[in-house]
Formats: C-alpha cells, sequence, structure tokens
C-alpha cells in the first residue's frame, strides 16, 4: 500500500497524460484532439508541482515574518515554473483553435479523415485539369 | 553527358537526384504524351485519378484498422511503464528529497533582502528569472500575431470571411442591437467593474499576496470580455481598438526588456541600481517587480481580449 | 497518514480522472468543453490544497475562463452548438429561404 500512499498525486498525473495522450491518438475530431492536449498539460503541470509540496508547511507568502526560515515554507520553484507554463498553454490552445477554424472554412467538417481525403481529391482535380 | 545537360526538371529535388544517380528522368516521357492533350489521355488522366483516389481511401482505412490498436496498446504499456518509474521516486510531501535543496532555501532565505517581495514566487518568477518571463510574453505576442495571421480579416472581408458568413455576422449583430439580452446585459454592468477592479488589485499586490501580472491579466482580459459580450463590440471599440492594442502590448514587451537590461546590467557589475525597496508588506515596494507586474498584467490582459476579439470578428 | 484531507484529495483527484475520461469518451462536442471547465476548477482546488495560490488563481482565470470561451467561439464558428444533424440541415435550409426572400 506504501506506493500508494506515497505517490498519489503522481500516479493521478500520469494516468490523466494517459487519458489525455488516449483523446489525442483516438479522436478523429480536431476539438477533442485539442482538449485531449489541454488535458495532457495539465497533467504535466500536476506532476511538477506536487514535487515542491511539503507536509507541514505553508505557501511561500512571507507576510510580517522578516526573518524567514527555509523550514517554514514550502519549495516556490515548481510553483514559478508551472505559473508560465499555464499561460503558454492557452496561448497553445488558442493558435490550434485557429488553425482548426481555418480548416473547417476550407473543408467543412472537423474530422481528420475526411480533411485528408477532401485534400487529396482537390489535388487529383488540379493534377488533371 | 549532353543529354543530361539538355534535360530539363520542373522539381527542385529531381534534378539533384538524377545527377547523383548519372541517369534521365524516367517520368519525362509520360508527362510529354500528357501535354499533347488528346481526349484519349484524358480519360485515362481521369480514370487513373479515381483510381488513385480509390487506394488513397484504402490506404487511411488500412492504416486506422492498424493504428488504433497499436495506439491503445502502446499507450497502456507506457502509462504502465510511467506508472512504475513513478512509484519508485522519493515519496511525496517529504523535505529530504533531492528536488528540496539549496537552491530554493537561498530563494526563500534571502528572497526579501535581494528582491524586497514578500511573495516569493513572484519575486522569482520577476527578479532571479525575469528573462523566462520576457519569453513567456514573447510567447503571447507571437501566438497573438500568428493567431492574427490566421483569422484576420482582409481589408474588404475577403480573405478570410466568405460573404455567407459575413452577412450571417452582421444579422447576428443587428439582431443583438435590437434585441440585448436583458439578463446578459443587466449582470455585465453590474458585475463587470467589479471584476475588472479584482484584476487591478490582483496585479498591483502581486508582490505582497498570491496573484501577479499572469492571474491578474487575464482577469481584467475576461472582465473587458464580459463587456464586449454584453454591450456590443462597439462599447469596447471606443477605448480599445487595434492601434491601442499595438501599443500597449509592444510598448509593455519594450520597457520590460529595458527595465531588467538596466538591473540585469548593474547586478552583474555590482552597481547599486539605486531603486530602494521599501519596506515589506508596502504597495510601493520591491523594487522593479510593482512595474514588471503592471507590464505583464498589461500584456496578457490585451493578448487574452485580443484571442477574443480576433476569434468572433475577426479583427480587433 | 491518511488524514481527512488526504481523502479530499483522493476524491478530487478521482474526480479529475472521471472528468478527463468523460470530456475525452463523450459524443457531443458542447459537453466535452463543459465538463473540461469543471476539470479545469476542480484542477484549481487542486492547486489550493498542495499549497500554491498563485497557481489556483491563474488556473481558474485561464482555464476555466478564457480557454472555454476560446472554445465555445469555435464551436459557434464551426456551426456544432445545435446538436445532431437533422437540426443543422434546418438551419441551413432556414438561411437558405431567407437569401432566396
Amino acid at each position: 500500500m506504501g506506493w500508494f500512499t506515497n505517490h498519489y498525486y503522481e500516479i493521478a498525473a500520469m494516468i490523466l497524460f494517459g487519458v489525455g495522450f488516449m483523446g489525442l491518438l483516438l479522436n478523429k475530431n480536431l476539438i477533442k484532439k485539442i482538449v485531449g492536449l489541454n488535458i495532457m498539460d495539465t497533467a504535466v503541470y500536476l506532476l511538477l508541482a506536487q514535487r515542491g509540496m511539503i507536509f507541514g508547511r505553508v505557501a511561500p507568502i512571507l507576510g510580517d515574518n522578516l526573518n524567514p526560515s527555509a523550514q517554514q515554507y514550502i519549495n516556490p520553484i515548481p510553483a514559478g515554473l508551472v505559473l508560465t507554463g499555464i499561460v503558454v498553454s492557452v496561448s497553445v490552445s488558442a493558435f490550434s483553435l485557429a488553425l482548426t477554424h481555418r480548416l473547417y472554412k476550407k473543408y467543412h467538417t472537423l474530422n481528420l479523415d475526411e480533411i485528408l481525403l477532401k485534400s487529396k481529391q482537390e489535388k487529383l482535380k488540379a493534377e488533371t485539369h | 553527358m549532353k543529354d543530361h545537360e539538355n534535360t530539363e526538371y520542373k522539381g527542385s529535388t529531381n534534378p539533384f537526384v538524377a545527377w547523383v544517380n548519372a541517369d534521365p528522368a524516367p517520368e519525362r516521357k509520360p508527362k510529354k504524351e500528357k501535354k499533347q492533350k488528346t481526349a484519349g489521355a484524358e480519360k485515362k488522366a481521369v480514370a487513373s485519378s479515381k483510381d488513385e483516389y480509390a487506394a488513397y481511401e484504402n490506404r487511411i482505412r488500412k492504416f486506422n484498422s492498424f493504428y488504433k490498436p497499436m495506439a491503445i496498446i502502446l499507450c497502456c504499456a507506457f502509462i504502465a511503464l510511467m506508472i512504475f518509474v513513478v512509484t519508485q521516486t522519493a515519496p511525496f510531501g517529504i523535505a529530504d528529497v533531492p528536488s528540496n535543496n539549496e537552491v530554493s532555501y537561498k530563494y526563500i532565505e534571502d528572497g526579501l533582502k535581494d528582491t524586497g517581495a514578500t511573495n516569493v514566487v513572484a519575486g522569482m518568477i520577476l527578479d532571479y528569472r525575469a528573462f523566462d518571463t520576457l519569453g513567456e510574453s514573447s510567447v503571447l505576442f507571437t501566438a497573438v500575431m500568428s493567431v492574427m495571421i490566421l483569422l484576420r480579416k482582409d481589408r474588404d472581408g475577403s480573405l478570410v470571411n466568405d460573404p455567407a458568413e459575413e452577412k450571417v455576422i452582421k444579422e447576428e449583430e443587428k439582431i443583438s442591437r435590437i434585441h440585448r439580452d436583458v439578463v446578459l446585459k443587466t449582470m455585465a454592468g453590474i458585475v463587470s467593474p467589479f471584476v475588472i477592479l479584482f484584476g487591478i488589485y490582483v496585479v498591483l499586490n502581486g508582490h505582497i499576496s498570491p496573484g501577479g501580472g499572469f492571474s491578474g491579466g487575464a482577469i481584467i482580459g475576461a472582465g473587458l470580455i464580459l463587456i464586449s459580450q454584453g454591450f456590443g463590440s462597439e462599447r469596447t471599440k471606443k477605448f480599445f481598438n487595434f492601434k491601442v492594442f499595438t501599443i500597449i502590448t509592444s510598448g509593455s514587451l519594450l520597457s520590460y526588456a529595458a527595465l531588467k537590461c538596466y538591473s540585469f546590467y548593474t547586478g552583474a557589475h555590482h552597481i547599486e541600481t539605486g531603486i530602494p525597496h521599501g519596506i515589506p508588506g508596502a504597495i510601493l515596494s520591491s523594487g522593479f517587480i510593482l512595474p514588471l507586474n503592471i507590464f505583464v498584467g498589461l500584456i496578457v490582459a490585451c493578448t487574452m481580449f485580443g484571442f477574443y476579439s480576433l476569434f468572433t470578428k475577426g479583427e480587433i | 497518514m491518511i488524514d481527512g484531507q488526504t481523502i479530499l484529495v483522493w476524491i478530487l483527484l478521482g474526480f479529475l480522472i472521471t472528468c478527463a475520461i468523460a470530456a475525452i469518451v463523450s459524443k457531443n462536442l458542447l459537453t466535452t468543453v463543459l465538463i473540461f471547465m469543471s476539470y479545469s476548477l476542480v484542477m484549481s482546488i487542486i492547486w489550493v490544497v498542495i499549497e500554491s495560490p498563485d497557481l489556483a488563481g491563474t488556473e481558474a482565470a485561464v482555464g476555466a475562463g478564457v480557454t472555454t470561451i476560446l472554445f465555445f467561439i469555435t464551436l459557434k464558428k464551426v456551426g456544432e452548438l445545435h446538436t445532431g444533424k437533422k437540426k443543422k440541415k434546418k438551419d441551413q435550409e432556414e438561411g437558405n429561404e431567407h437569401e432566396g426572400s
């Protein structure tokens, strides 16, 4: 049981990563692929940020404590790294949504296979004419 | 050799390949036949293209039948391996692990002395690791530019929006102008000032309490989106158009870079910056962190609202 | 070491995994986006539990707010807010009638 009680955050993060990865690989719908990518993002952030947590200590907001000792506060580095990542993930998903929008305007579908077939058809048409 | 010099190839890679193999291009003759454009050849081409299409469709179907089980198997194996590896690491929530080392102790113990910020995370990302945040703001700027390239309307609106969709958008705007949703409008009027005020509070208190440029900027952007939804885009256009957007984002990025260049230059040469750190816990303290927070907040707010208006109307 | 907070965290993590699976499996795109929004909210509660309030605020504003709005606008643009193909076809016919008249 020790492997579970000591590592439940990591196990949950890995399961979330797997679920997001499955969604990214197996769904043909582009928007679901983007949702899967976002779930993978958050799983990685969870794995990173839980490394800084220490039982019995508090978040590194000093307040009135002008002589802080490192034994009172948790590790601030993972939080700083993840804070950057969260905002970047928004811009990634906005960019991919914009690409999806353009693809829909051209091919009028969100299914990746249909998009591939339609683009092949167009190419063949252009070759014959 | 003469043959090689005389042959002309259209593709860019073909001549090199042919030159390496030292043989004339094999596809050249059928192309000439095509150029004669007899009726039979065209029919043949159509038939061959149909065959090719069917072959491609078949290939996709075959690929899918092979791809799905392989993806599931690989995913499951990968996740099982990852869970096994993760359970072998140090337990969660214990202080004596390699990830809690002297770097974080240094940030916590000397952070207040070095940066003057009582929020150690803000002091870390805006002072010790400020170039990281500059690169991150540049990523946001680049993202909004690429979305603009993808979704922005042409001057006559012909590049992105086809006329039918343009018509639909205009009709919807007309309908929403006449029959504005009362619940949405009233609630937007009541809530949005508080949302924006709270965002400004979070940005300005970033160095003494949790929050900072990223979360505050996102809250301000959400408030702007709420105003634009409730009162129509004409209302936000009065104070937020493309010119304002350009000035705010590029100005904030440039001032961020300038401030941080000054601070790093003086720090590398052991010169005093001349900016007092102030009393810890006061609003006007911690040197450059307050203006840097404001710049980051402006960039994030403009980016969020820019995403929204580019997605809805194709213009800022 | 199993106390109240640990059990709360287990419940939250279980909710996260359920939400992720539901978002991936669900057929309707609108449902997917809504479930993803609640996923982000629960994620921000977990950030509070592991003592990172900065992350909690950012995740709540960005993940549950702005990303969801962008998803909604894209769904509206690609015409997936009306569920089912029948309704879509009806809408198209109505649009054609409007154009004709």
